[in-house]
């Protein structure tokens, strides 16, 4: 759901680039110094394998497709300030050099993907995980049901800055984005649940990282 | 040098870029509803070009200039978390 320039008015992405830029600074000002030896490797190849990951289009229904965004997985992982800086990378990078996504939308897109959604999916994934107390089955059911909300509600944000931007009616746009949303959030949970039960069999230590933060 | 964990985690991110002329090629979710609800038409064209649509231009074969496109964007999304990372890290650690 990379917004490209033009989809939003100019108050709407000095707005959205305002924000970023807060959450980035703040991110950066939260996790400074406290990066430990092994979230060093784990920051590379969380960025890299995100990149890798949202090149593969999925297929969902009509002729739609749909592409993992990895911010709830970077959250679960790394927790939501690492996760901010890492989604901000990740964005930065498809806008500059892969032109996905317009240069003055980055604002907007660095919020909806990079902020929104990874706030979203680690209280939702904190909240269900500290209800169930903490069994594994507790830790894949918060972790699918954090991807899937997360999608949903960036796909309603960017809705949201659409309709602000006098591009399309809310009436319109928060439905069509949201229930479209709701069916690629769908392989947004598959794949972070895999991913997170991957790192749970092979290496369960590394899913404590962010506690050291 | 040792193999470590995040060495496999890498080269899977390689694999998986290798999958890309796999993928759907169909409009996203945005430009789906953009394209359903009539404003697809006001997405401007990007101000400068480099690598766009995931393609590395002056590659004939699409799929070769897909995944090199995926391979260069891999290898610079380690290199900028490692090194902000590396930048952020503990005081006093190597």
């Amino acid at each position: 759901m990379h917004i490209p320039d033009g989809f939003i008015s100019t108050p709407v992405a000095v707005a959205g680039i305002a924000v970023a830029a807060g959450s980035v600074a703040y991110a950066v000002k939260a996790t400074n110094k406290k990066m430990g030896e092994r979230q060093v490797p784990m920051m590379g190849v969380l960025a890299a394998f995100i990149f890798a990951a949202q090149m593969l289009n999925f297929p969902v229904a009509g002729g739609t497709s749909g592409h993992f965004v990895g911010a709830a997985l970077a959250a679960i992982i790394l927790g939501p300030w690492s996760a901010v800086l890492i989604m901000s990378c990740v964005l930065m990078v498809q806008c500059l050099i892969f032109q996905d996504g317009g240069l003055l939308a980055l604002g907007a897109n660095i919020l909806n993907m990079g902020v929104i959604a990874v706030f979203v999916s680690y209280f939702t994934y904190k909240g269900i995980f500290a209800a169930i107390r903490g069994s594994k089955t507790g830790r894949l059911v918060a972790a699918g049901v954090g991807a899937w909300i997360s999608v949903v509600v960036s796909a309603l944000a960017c809705a949201a800055e659409l309709s602000i931007s006098r591009t399309v009616p809310w009436q319109i746009a928060i439905p069509a984005m949201g229930i479209v949303h709701m069916a690629i959030g769908v392989g947004e949970g598959l794949i972070t649940v895999a991913v997170v039960a991957l790192v749970m069999g092979t290496r369960p230590d590394l899913l404590e990282l962010q506690q050291a933060t | 040098m040792k193999f470590k964990w995040w060495h496999g985690v890498l080269i899977l991110a390689l694999l998986l870029v290798i999958l890309s002329p796999l993928a759907s090629s169909s409009p996203d979710g945005l430009e789906r509803v953009a394209e359903d609800k009539g404003f697809i038409h006001v997405a401007l064209a990007p101000l400068f070009n480099i690598f766009p649509d995931y393609v590395v231009p002056g590659v004939t074969n699409e799929a070769v200039a897909t995944i090199l496109a995926g391979i260069v964007g891999t290898l610079i999304l380690f290199g900028i978390g490692y090194g902000l990372a590396k930048l952020l890290r503990t005081k006093g650690e190597a």
